[in-house]
């Protein structure tokens, strides 16, 4: 049975991935784009994941990282002139491991709520910054009119102004970023985090350095985050503040939430609900935000465990197992 | 620094603190009593600020207004309190931040449907509408001391009112143990919607006494909900006190920091990074103390 269901994860995984592949020659530019935009966000999402779902830290900021690669992007490149692919990438990323290193260090010795809090005041410290002060353009953001090149010597592997190109450098990373993912948590180290997630002060007493451990997750989270956020300035060809502010954090969130958190692939199929639902509601009105925050109320009350949630549950109803089930935050009341 | 600035900008502070205190005292106590983490809270200072600039144009007068803007929106907070918040008591935070975090966006969408993108103004009520000389060339409106004065009455009636009274013994009690005080006969549901509508009120009413001082605009409340973050940080969650203390410390430093910032402008200090002091401030304070300054040991 065990077996069984390995082979169809397998096979379902290898479906998934040739119909991802096989998007840009099936459907015109803009969902192309769209769809590229939904990996993104996945990539984004599962980053967050790793702190929400695996560790059990509540960021509110996350967006801050997000938008740090992008503007590192923005600022890396030369004006009437592209940077070089194969540095900023890297860079972008190492610029957003950086932050998050810094911010860490003052949020990971926080608890519950006050982590909430203090990562939330520090990425809007952040928004701020670019918001107020003329480094990237002040509140209009700042446009990077010529897309990274991405030569070796004279060989041009990929070109990053090329549409179809971008979305196979975006299914790329997102499919090594999941990889990565996989293996960090199947590590000790993941195993730690799971550890410190159920209960901190048992893992301090069995010897855990467990600030360590959750600074680290931070920083690979951030820098996580960062991949996503190179790859929405490259797609997008403009970075804003907006990249950093809290609608964002709440919206990757409410993804995670929303696909089921703990788990990677809920937070993937999160990203992929909310953009399909934002692109729904924006075509039924001009107060689309009504419509997605009626979502997200409901959802938060009546959805716990997200859609993943609700499907397993389900499945679990019509074969009449009784596992035991772990509901997290569950009121029992709606 | 000459002696009148520095008293200008001394009581700017303070009145920026004081009024911060209005808003950070309805977070804190809807957190150490309820246990919820409300991110709306931002929302009902803009929507006091709205309320108290479109019923002042519907009825014509800022003091009739301020009342009738007071009663909506404790009535806005009892319906929400039945309507949402009751489902998130014993609810992770993380589904209160969210659920919270949906209703700005609603909030947010629902002012722009009844009273657009615009900014507005709202002129200062007759009656106060002048300043104190202070020499030939300096003033200060008396609309801002004002301001101090009703929240320092605001403070003095909350302490009044949590320490002193049956009411404030029945909310400490059910901040310690709910099902106890429940137990004893007391509706604990009831107490809870009377809390959280008049932390509500609180942030309400701040956004609308500041809103002939300011600009009533959209997305008002955000800046002032992180800032109010800060300030409940730095307090210590649940502590009335510690609001106080850590409103007025934020509202000097913040008032202090943009003069200062001017002054020193030799050293190329870009005045817009002052917006950044309070988060400097909150960084080192949670380095000595993780918990606050009046905060409960985690």
């Amino acid at each position: 049975m065990q077996g069984q269901g390995a082979y169809a994860g397998l096979a379902l995984l290898a479906v998934v991935l040739l119909a991802l592949a096989l998007v840009p020659h099936l459907v015109e530019k803009f969902y192309v784009q769209f769809f590229a935009k939904i990996l993104i966000m996945g990539i984004f999402a599962m980053s967050l994941d790793l702190l929400l779902g695996y560790t059990g830290l509540v960021s509110f900021g996350h967006a801050a990282f997000y938008g740090v690669a992008g503007y590192a992007l923005a600022l890396l490149t030369p004006q009437y002139q592209a940077a070089n692919f194969w540095t900023s990438f890297p860079l972008a990323i190492a610029a957003s491991g950086l932050v998050a290193l810094l911010i860490g260090f003052f949020v990971v010795r926080m608890q519950g709520i006050y982590f909430i809090m203090v990562t939330l005041a520090f990425a809007q410290m952040l928004f701020f910054l670019f918001y107020d002060t003329k480094i990237a353009g002040g509140n209009d953001g700042i446009y990077i009119d010529m897309r990274p090149v991405a030569k070796i010597g004279d060989w041009q592997p990929f070109n990053l102004d090329n549409f179809t190109h971008v979305y196979y450098l975006v299914l790329v990373m997102f499919v090594a970023v999941y990889l990565l993912l996989r293996v960090v948590l199947a590590s000790p180290f993941g195993r730690v985090l799971a550890g410190i997630k159920a209960n901190e002060h048992r893992m301090k007493s069995l010897g855990y350095a467990t600030f360590r451990y959750k600074l680290a997750c931070f920083v690979l989270a951030g820098a996580t985050a960062g991949v996503a956020g190179y790859l929405a300035a490259v797609q997008f060809g403009v970075v804003n503040p907006e990249m950093m502010g809290w609608h964002l954090s709440g919206a990757v969130m409410m993804m995670v939430i929303l696909g089921g958190m703990g788990t990677l692939r809920g937070p993937i199929i999160g990203a992929a609900v909310w953009m399909l639902l934002e692109l729904w509601f924006q075509g039924l009105t001009k107060h689309w935000h009504l419509l997605m925050g009626g979502f997200i109320v409901l959802t938060s009350i009546m959805l716990p465990e997200g859609l993943v949630g609700l499907f397993s549950g389900l499945v679990r109803r019509l074969l009449g197992k009784h596992g035991p089930e772990a509901r997290p935050g569950s009121g029992g009341q709606a | 620094m000459d002696f009148n600035i520095f008293l200008i900008q001394l009581l700017n502070g303070v009145q920026y603190g004081l009024l911060l205190f209005l808003v950070s005292s309805g977070l804190t106590l809807v957190f150490g009593i309820m246990g919820i983490i409300n991110v709306a809270h931002g929302s009902f200072y803009m929507i006091g600020a709205y309320l108290a600039w479109s019923l002042a144009g519907q009825v014509g007068s800022f003091w009739l207004a301020l009342p009738l803007a007071i009663a909506l929106s404790v009535l806005i907070g009892l319906l929400l309190e039945w309507l949402v918040v009751r489902w998130l008591y014993k609810r992770d935070h993380l589904y209160q931040v969210l659920c919270t975090y949906g209703l700005i966006l609603v909030f947010e969408e629902l002012r722009s449907v009844l009273w657009g993108d615009d900014v507005r103004s709202l002129p200062v009520p007759d009656i106060l509408n002048y300043s104190i000389p202070l020499n030939a060339t300096l003033s200060y409106p008396v609309y801002r001391l004002g301001i101090s004065v009703v929240c320092l009455a605001v403070a003095l009636g909350l302490y009044l009112v949590i320490q002193k009274t049956r009411l404030g013994m029945t909310i400490r009690a059910g901040a310690s143990n709910r099902d106890m005080v429940q137990s004893l006969g007391i509706n604990i549901q009831l107490v809870y919607r009377a809390v959280f509508a008049a932390g509500i009120a609180l942030a309400a009413f701040a956004g609308m006494i500041a809103a002939p001082v300011s600009a009533v605009a959209p997305g008002m409340g955000n800046h002032v909900l992180i800032i109010c973050f800060v300030v409940v940080v730095i307090g210590g969650l649940g502590s009335v006190k510690g609001a106080l203390i850590a409103s007025l410390l934020i509202g000097l430093v913040d008032t202090f920091g943009k003069v200062l910032h001017l002054e020193v402008a030799g050293l190329k200090l870009l005045p817009e990074l002052s917006s950044m002091t309070v988060y400097v401030l909150m960084a080192v304070i949670l380095l000595w103390r993780p918990e606050g300054l009046f905060g409960k040991k985690f």
